[in-house]
């Protein structure tokens, strides 16, 4: 009973699931295990070697950065009234580089920045999108917070794990709500947000993924219409009410896509502009 | 007046994402007038008049939130909480995607009422095509002179940065934003100094919600006496609501406040799948307190929300339908918040933990109905005890659930236990491997 109990406590003991992700193979015999990026360690959020001395700010002379990304990085920085305020932004440029926060990247980012690695560090490890170990490059986060999982999420992200089985090029994970929850199931696919996707769509999706086209064209968000019916009035001021439409190409799966919208009367001609 | 439309008119007309459509509807025109016609004074008090509540998850006034923003010639800084994470809601998205002129307009406003010279809107890093939309309108909006040095000729001056945040919901909270927003881990800070006083680079700092603020425009334009009318006496105005969950028509919906629930779940969503019932749903978001099927005819407004033990919160509501154990909607919900409990107070971050812990025990069939009794007064040494309220955002809902749904939380417990094999008259071998893993940890 004691081993049932630690085997489930400890799968809960990671954040919301542990990202996938290749490690480079083990070097050699007598030689220290070495994870990417030629860290000993395999993910940042492991234990420090305590016999270390802290990281000091990296010299720029003998860390080169990327120019593409030094210059990204310096763009964020001059928007700030204090320069650390772009350290998100900055991991985030470093990870786009990189593919994830890798030494090499707070290395360089902290060289531009001016900061040690540990205070970049610090804050990569807090943020859920970055990513303190080797991930693949396409970010598929799926929902499965109370909305989304009462409309299937937690089968859509096995069956989405099962396709991508084995991908290295794949960074499939559990996510907490990602504020869609009109579309459940959902899942942000590097960024686009798609939904609702039916179980079986999951193979022409990764498909789609793989080849670099755009996920599931017919259900992206953006295209999605409002479903309130005071959307189709006319803003107070405008010249033409709006053609109303409520829902996006695809019906959700079989149901009504929403109530007939009523047009009203458009309000009162706006004041003149002065 | 049938429920009017004042944020969602017309958000659906092709373009309203460029300056060009948005001015021909009379867009920055507010602006313009609060900027070269109205003193600071003149705004704030169209504000105070409006009676509008903040949308973002308190509700404080947001007149008197501007008020209290000292008069001394410091830097001032107006910050747009747009991180939206708040499980159920989705109501910023959809105004930020579709129109994020009114809110560049709204803060604008909502600036120059607060004397700020500078301005950020603090998107969650998910966001990422929101994002996009509000850079392109960043660009025209400076472009069209509406932003930067001495705006239109009046001698107001305001910067406008979009930062984008990296995932974690308590960067919604107004201080872990800051502290996210300043470069830090997003860990909230110990209240007073408030943020009116000491905010964002310790200088007095106005944080609103992306609703609240694209409302702005449209008080000044109705007047607030006006925009007062509509709505309750003490919950004025318009509301998104997000309704998701167990519902036929899923989506946001601007409504009157005080408007019976019944009407949003039903008439408006769709109400759930045919053939099932409303068993509990939450008026606020996931953190606030379960209502259930006999609650569906409260007024939907702060304070009928808050007399009946719950609140509107962020307005999203999450509708669960009688196919669904509780169970395992209060452990998907303490597995949220023990996630994102940012670690800085013991009360949330081993309450959290713990519960979720106990919560896998009644799913298991370890647990007994003590353990409901334990599990109820965890929740009640959380709430009050931690330094933000995200620790009370789990133990109300769960609390609320142990409470409203007991019965079932016992039958749960009953059923789980007979299926387990551990707890018969003859529990199988273990698993040699599991046991060395026992021993190895
Ligand atoms: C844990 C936590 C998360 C929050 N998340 C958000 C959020 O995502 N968006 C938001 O506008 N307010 C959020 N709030 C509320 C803010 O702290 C703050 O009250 C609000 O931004 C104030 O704006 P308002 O006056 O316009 O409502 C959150 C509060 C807490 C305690
Ligand atoms: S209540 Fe939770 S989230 Fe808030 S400061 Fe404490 S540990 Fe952090
Ligand atoms: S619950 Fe999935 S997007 Fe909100």
């Amino acid at each position: 009973m004691i081993g049932r109990r630690n085997r489930r406590e400890f799968a809960h003991t990671s954040a919301v699931d542990e990202p996938q992700g290749e490690l480079l193979p083990v070097p050699p015999a007598r030689d220290v295990s070495r994870f990417g990026h030629g860290s000993r360690v395999p993910g940042w959020d492991d234990a420090v070697d305590l016999g270390k001395d802290p990281a000091q700010i990296p010299d720029p002379a003998t860390t080169p950065v990327p120019q593409a990304l030094r210059s990204e990085i310096e763009a964020h920085m001059a928007k700030y009234p204090d320069f650390r305020s772009a350290a998100i932004p900055a991991l985030a440029a470093a990870q786009r580089h990189h593919g994830w926060c890798s030494p090499d990247a707070i290395w360089q980012a902290a060289c531009v920045m001016r900061l040690t690695p540990g205070y970049l560090i610090a804050v990569a490890s807090f943020y859920d999108m970055l990513e303190t170990r080797p991930v693949g490059r396409h970010a598929v986060y799926v929902c499965t917070n109370i909305s989304c999982s009462l409309c299937g999420a937690d089968e859509l992200l096995d069956r989405l794990k099962d396709e991508t089985a084995g991908d290295p090029q794949f960074n499939v994970r559990a996510f907490e709500c990602l504020g869609a929850c009109d579309i459940a199931p959902m899942a942000s696919v590097d960024g686009v947000y798609v939904g609702p996707i039916a179980v079986g769509e999951v193979p022409i999706l990764v498909e789609q993924i793989r080849e670099g086209l755009p996920p599931l064209p017919g259900k992206q968000l953006r295209l999605r219409k409002s479903t309130d019916p005071g959307a189709a009035r006319a803003i107070a001021g405008a010249a033409d009410p709006v053609t109303p439409t409520t829902s996006y190409g695809a019906p959700m799966s079989g149901e009504a896509a929403g109530p007939p919208a009523k047009i009203e009367a458009p309000p009162p001609p706006p004041e003149e502009d002065a | 007046m049938s429920s009017p439309t004042i944020l969602f008119a017309g958000i659906d007309e092709p373009g309203l994402n460029t300056i060009d459509v948005y001015r021909r509807r009379g867009g920055y025109e507010m602006a313009r007038r609060a900027l070269t016609e109205m003193t600071p004074e003149t705004v704030l008090d169209e504000l105070l008049a409006s009676g509008l509540r903040g949308r973002g998850g308190a509700g404080f006034p947001s007149g008197k939130k501007i008020s209290f923003i000292p008069k001394a010639q410091v830097d001032k800084y107006l910050v747009c909480n747009a991180d939206e994470s708040e499980p159920g809601t989705f109501k910023d998205r959809e105004l930020m995607q579709k129109s994020p002129h009114m809110l560049i307009e709204g803060i604008i406003i909502g600036a120059y009422a607060a004397g700020a010279s500078r301005s950020f809107i603090y998107i969650r890093g998910e966001y990422a095509e929101q994002a996009d939309v509000i850079d392109a309108a960043l660009a025209e909006t400076e472009q069209a002179g509406l932003l930067g040095e001495n705006i239109l000729g009046s001698g107001f001056s305001l910067s406008l940065v979009l930062h984008r945040g990296a995932g974690a919901y308590i960067c919604g909270e107004e201080t872990g934003l800051l502290d996210s927003l300043e470069g830090k881990r997003g860990n909230p800070r110990l209240k007073p100094p408030f943020p009116a006083n000491q905010g964002l680079y310790q200088g007095p700092t106005v944080i609103n919600n992306v609703e609240t603020l694209a409302t702005m425009p449209h008080i000044l334009r109705m007047g607030g006496a006006e925009y007062a009318k509509i709505g309750t006496e003490t919950s004025a105005g318009t509301k998104l609501v997000s309704v998701s969950g167990n519902v036929q028509r899923p989506g946001n919906y601007e409504i009157e406040l005080g408007i019976p629930s019944r009407e949003i779940i039903y008439d408006l969503a769709g109400g759930p799948p045919e053939g099932r019932e409303v068993k509990f749903w939450f008026p606020g978001g996931s953190s606030s307190p379960v209502l259930t099927k006999d609650d569906l005819d409260l007024a939907y407004d702060f304070d009928t929300l808050a007399k009946a033990k719950s609140m509107l919160g962020s307005g999203a509501i999450i509708v669960v339908d009688d196919s669904v154990p509780v169970v395992s909607v209060a452990l998907k919900l303490a597995k949220f918040y023990k996630h994102e409990s940012c670690g800085k107070c013991t009360p949330c971050r081993e309450g959290t933990r713990w519960t979720v812990s106990m919560l896998e025990r009644v799913d298991a069939g370890l647990a007994t109905p003590m353990d409901l009794d334990i599990m109820a007064s965890v929740q009640e040494q959380i709430i009050g005890n931690c330094l933000c309220v995200l620790g009370d955002a789990m133990a109300m809902p769960i609390g609320s659930m142990v409470a409203k749904f007991r019965d079932e939380f016992e039958a749960h417990i009953e059923a789980a236990r007979a299926r387990n094999p551990w707890l018969g008259d003859e529990p199988p071998d273990p698993d040699p491997a599991l046991l060395q893993g026992a021993a190895r940890a």
